[in-house]
């Protein structure tokens, strides 16, 4: 198998299945970069570099550069995809959600249970997103609590590259609108990829480290930041079960549930703030579903109800750490 | 006619803004300042032609590149140096960065990480000076980029019907992001946009600061006299690339070199007013020492500056607990 980046993960699946499905169409800010301009287009493939080489391959009808209009880029994505098209919208930063959220929250989740299943929307909007890189209170959101909030969108957040792959083939080729979320600080994760053909399906989690002790459910970033913990308690004879959601929406809830019967705690691990979030989700899920299993509070990991700060240190204090994974993870195994 | 000291003021004040953002360019490289910097180099004569004709008691409403309208303004650019460093005495406490400048107490509402976020909130500044009558104006200042968004075409529709006292000071740059005017604005040019929604709109040479503040002069006065919004669109330059650490493949050969040498708004201004005889070599030199003086001084604190403490993340989502 190759070896490949996440970016590389996803800018090879780009053109794979645009290659495959001359219906697919893609828009977003600067994901050709250079039109109108003396350098001229494909100057830059994208802000965050994952669709050059598009452009010149399949041409300015299917692959767009947009004026900075997000409100345009999700609803002409939808449009198009009620028109019989397939649609890949890019918005350059998770943030920017704001700007297009009627087009995400009225439009697309909406139209095929409004128009009594008569319509699809195969839109998948590509959004870069979370905390990492200093980028500040409108740069570095992770929204996806909150876009799963909403009935009629799917949400996915790989972690590998190999479910890049799989879960973006899965996403553009599915009927649905699907929230597509890559973490800015996850693009140069490195590992294999399947050749070929490859999908993931949605709402199958996957289980990262195996343990009996105690139950680390994450998503994101926090994904690997659970694995090094896992790693470390291991060696003090401490084992985690560490599951990654890949899906918020639709959710593995069955993953979760039989990871708690077995271990009675759990932490969940979630870089978003705490009010409403994919913590006090899973948290209620399991409340609610698995309560006997429980031998100790749940425990939630989470960013702090404030905006994301700029300032190095500010940052690192904001987001959840491995050292607040671990701590959490203690004071489950030592409750009584 | 611009007195002496005014002439002074206005060098000062472009001449810290390109030095602020040169000392940047070079700091930023050397990996001590975080995240995401905006240069405004260039359009030094469109911030300091607008700013010159405010009140303390106006608002502005900046961008991503806002260094330059803040300076402008009258931000304390030591303490901006600072929020920039991320530290805690910073204007903002190392909260914002650079991205996220402000000083509500001098009229400053706030650079904007979301483009086209600013006119709208520029246009509710209208509004309340409005309610006031004290005959303050708000400016928006939206680019190349923000001027296709929905809310800018909103803001300017409602700053007309309610008859507000707005300026949408357009900066064309030439550049929304990494792609070009030509291709990405869809219309002859943004004063016309502008008149079209019924408000009166100019269009002068942002690189020439006579030329900016003369337009400005007229408009503010309008706005001032309760004639409702008015626009300005300054045809300007961008000398650095749209974020610190840009490979700018989308730049002609030699295309920033030439607008450097032909379009810089301190070297036409240096020139007009020594062949004119209105200020000497002497006293623009001796502003130039100033300024690098202030500049060198405001890194060196910023750089021995505390960083903010863990605790500090807690605080000021509102106002009380």
């Amino acid at each position: 198998m190759a070896v490949m980046t996440i970016r590389e993960a996803i800018t090879a699946t780009l053109h794979a299945e645009m290659e495959r499905d001359p219906n697919i169409v893609i828009l977003g800010e600067d994901i050709v970069g250079g039109n109108g301009t003396a350098g001229g287009p494909e100057a830059i493939g994208g802000i965050w570099g994952l669709t050059g080489g598009l452009f010149a391959k399949f041409g300015p009808n299917r692959v767009i550069d947009t004026p900075i209009s997000e409100s345009c880029i999700v609803g002409a994505a939808a449009g198009a995809a009620l028109a019989g098209k397939r649609a890949i919208a890019e918005l350059m930063f998770a943030d920017f959600v704001g700007v297009c959220l009627d087009q995400l929250y009225n439009q697309i989740a909406k139209f095929r249970y409004m128009f009594g299943g008569k319509s699809k929307c195969p839109v998948t909007v590509r959004i870069t997103y979370g905390a990492g890189m200093n980028a500040a209170a409108q740069h570095s959101q992770a929204v996806y609590a909150m876009l799963t909030s909403i009935p009629g969108l799917k949400v996915v957040l790989p972690t590998t590259p190999a479910d890049a792959k799989g879960l973006l083939t899965t996403a553009i080729r599915g009927d649905d609108p699907v929230m597509f979320f890559e973490h800015k600080t996850l693009y140069t994760e490195k590992g294999e990829v399947p050749p070929g053909e490859y999908m993931v399906p949605f709402g199958h989690a996957r289980q990262v480290r195996e343990g009996r002790d105690a139950t680390i459910v994450t998503c994101g970033q926090l994904v690997g930041f659970s694995a090094q913990v896992a790693d470390q308690l291991a060696k003090e004879g401490i084992s985690c079960d560490v599951i990654d959601l890949r899906t918020t929406s639709p959710l593995d809830e069955e993953a979760v549930l039989d990871s708690v019967e077995l271990t009675g705690r759990l932490i969940v691990a979630d870089e978003s703030p705490p009010r409403c979030s994919l913590a006090s989700d899973i948290s209620g899920l399991v409340a609610s579903k698995a309560f006997s299993a429980l031998r100790a509070p749940i425990e939630m990991v989470t960013a702090p109800h404030t905006p994301v700060p700029f300032a190095r240190e500010l940052e690192k204090a904001y987001l959840p750490s491995p050292a607040n994974i671990e701590a959490a993870v203690r004071r489950a195994l030592a409750y009584r | 006619m611009l007195d002496r000291d005014e002439m002074i003021r206005a060098y000062r004040g472009m001449k810290t803004i390109r030095e602020f953002e040169e000392r940047l360019h070079i700091e930023i490289a050397t990996g001590d300042i975080a995240g995401f910097t905006h240069l405004y180099a260039g359009q030094e004569a469109v911030a300091v032609g607008v700013c010159q004709r405010l009140r303390v008691n106006d608002f502005i409403v900046s961008t991503h590149r806002g260094h330059g309208h803040c300076i402008a303004k009258g931000c304390d650019v030591k303490a901006m140096m600072k929020e920039i460093y991320g530290r805690q005495d910073g204007l903002c406490h190392g909260k914002g960065g650079s991205m996220h400048i402000a000083d509500v107490s001098i009229g400053i509402l706030g650079a904007n990480g979301v483009v086209g976020a600013g006119a709208p909130l520029a246009l509710g500044a209208g509004v309340a000076a409005k309610m006031s009558g004290e005959g303050q104006v708000a400016v928006a200042f939206s680019g190349d980029g923000a001027c296709n968004q929905g809310t800018t075409f909103e803001a300017m529709n409602m700053a007309v019907v309610l008859k507000v006292p707005v300026i949408f000071a357009f900066e064309n740059n030439h550049y929304s992001e990494h792609t070009g005017d030509k291709y990405a604005v869809g219309a002859k040019d943004m004063a016309s946009r502008a008149a079209a929604f019924g408000m009166l709109a100019r269009k002068v040479d942002g690189c020439n600061f006579f030329e900016t503040y003369e337009a400005m002069g007229e408009v503010i006065q309008y706005c001032r006299e309760g004639n409702g919004p008015a626009a300005v669109e300054f045809d300007t330059e961008r000398f650095f690339g749209h974020f610190e650490g840009d490979p700018q493949r989308y730049r002609g050969v030699k295309e920033v070199e030439r607008l450097r040498e032909t379009r810089d708004c301190l070297k036409s201004f240096r020139r007009k007013v020594l062949e004119d005889g209105r200020l000497n070599q002497k006293t623009l030199d001796d502003v130039d020492s100033s300024v690098m003086a202030l500049i060198d001084a405001a890194v060196l604190e910023a750089r021995q500056a505390a960083p903010p403490v863990d605790a500090d993340v807690l605080t000021d989502v509102y106002v009380s607990y």
